[in-house]
């Protein structure tokens, strides 16, 4: 690798649109936005297996689908198994020459936050174990929002969803957000990625990165959902970008074990900023905003060390 | 519609759909309170709005516009008020605010 890799800039991004419009997600939805841009990123030869989720149900209504790539619907729990036989398949297809030996057709999984951080988990560990060729995509929504807005492995903590209501004796979900992206690095994959529908050129450029990489490889999407987070549909992009400036969310990939920030903060927003635009943190005293911004400021503290200098900065009011 | 829906013995099995894209027929224009206009005026072709469109709804077009002041541009934005649903996250990231949204009227 003598040149560096050319940074996407946003008139790098086609024009031709691979997701088509019509599709039945809410207005202003963080999912459709990510799709769009995936499927770009994809280009034509892919092949996209979907669990079920929020995607799944509103892009293919019966008789339609919103898709222009292959596309296999699969059951909550095991995406990650049926983009590995699709993934066999080809091979086999290569192998008894039916599909041309240099033709390069990706296997793209795409899984919503519960069929990834709890229902899938154990299918996408399998996946991941045996090195198969696939691309595996979260879009987390943090709840299932689909269903109705329960909760997830992956719900923020003392967020309210209906199955952590707020009351009495419960202040919204008490547990910290499970670290899907640690069980997926613990499995030594060669490409691992988070990425954020505010920044799309570093969405691209990570999805381009991990379709080029042999082997499996993994990218974990925020996604903003208005109906479950009580947000203002014009705001998703908003709140998408207020979470990478407080350190809610933070963008970074790792390569062949090398770890690196693409969007670095240098001066970070307090994380109230993010907390005030949701609906589901209205009920947060000052204690339990100052709690979650310890957790935030843990949590950028170990990114830190990660990287071995400071990406992320300190909070400026 | 009902009068014409497919019977199941004409119906590929499996559920298999077999029209790519085809959520086209299904036009979401209704579900929309508030409408989004552009300003070609104001517009700044940033192509901001057309990237985070959650519909794809935001067509960019290769037409020449040249504004009063007489700023040339090679590229104009129009939105495809067919599958629009409102959302106003383009009026909300345009940095020239140049995307009112106004009331739907029907």
């Amino acid at each position: 690798m003598s040149t560096k890799p050319k940074i996407p800039t946003i008139w790098d991004i086609p024009r031709e649109e691979l997701f088509a419009p019509g599709h039945r997600m809410c207005q202003g939805c963080g999912a459709a936005i990510l799709m769009r841009h995936i499927t770009k990123a994809l280009g034509k030869d892919a092949i996209i297996v979907e669990a079920t989720g929020c995607v799944e149900v509103t892009t293919t209504v019966y008789p339609q689908t919103a898709w222009k790539h292959p596309w296999l619907h699969i059951a909550f729990e095991n995406a990650a198994a049926g983009a590995s036989g699709v993934e066999a398949a080809i091979k086999a297809l290569k192998r008894k020459g039916v599909i041309p030996k240099d033709k390069k057709v990706k296997v793209v999984a795409i899984g919503g936050d519960g069929g990834t951080f709890d229902i899938g988990l154990q299918a996408l560990s399998g996946m991941l174990e045996r090195g198969h060729n696939v691309l595996y995509i979260v879009y987390d929504n943090e709840a299932y929002m689909n269903t109705g807005i329960q909760r997830s492995g992956a719900t923020p903590y003392k967020a309210w969803t209906t199955t952590t209501p707020v009351g009495k004796v419960w202040r919204g979900e008490w547990r910290p957000k499970k670290d899907i992206m640690g069980i997926v690095l613990a499995h030594r994959v060669p490409y691992a990625a988070t990425v954020n529908p505010a920044y799309i050129t570093d969405l691209y450029m990570k999805v381009r990165k991990a379709v080029e990489i042999e082997g499996p490889t993994f990218i974990h999407a925020f996604s903003p959902c208005t109906p479950g987070w009580r947000i203002d549909p014009a705001l998703t992009v908003t709140v998408a970008r207020l979470a990478v400036q407080t350190g809610v969310w933070i963008n970074y990939e790792v390569e062949n074990g090398e770890f690196r920030v693409t969007t670095p903060v240098s001066r970070r927003k307090p994380v109230r900023d993010y907390l005030k635009l949701q609906g589901r943190f209205r009920h947060l005293t000052e204690e339990e905003i100052a709690e979650i911004q310890r957790m935030v400021d843990e949590e950028v503290e170990r990114i830190n060390r990660l990287v071995g200098k400071t990406v992320i900065g300190p909070v400026v009011k | 519609m009902t009068a014409q829906l497919p019977g199941w013995k004409s119906l590929p099995p499996g559920a298999v759909i077999t029209r790519p894209g085809s959520t086209v027929e299904y036009k979401t224009h209704d579900w929309r309170t508030l409408r989004p206009v552009i300003d070609q005026e104001r517009c700044i072709r940033c192509r901001l709005c057309w990237l985070y469109c959650p519909e794809g709804t935001i067509i960019e077009l290769d037409k020449p516009y040249t504004t009063k002041a007489g700023r040339k541009y090679t590229r104009t934005y129009e939105i495809n008020y067919d599958y629009c649903k409102g959302c106003g996250i383009c009026a909300q990231e345009c940095p020239a605010k140049a995307i009112k949204m106004i009331e739907e009227v029907r």
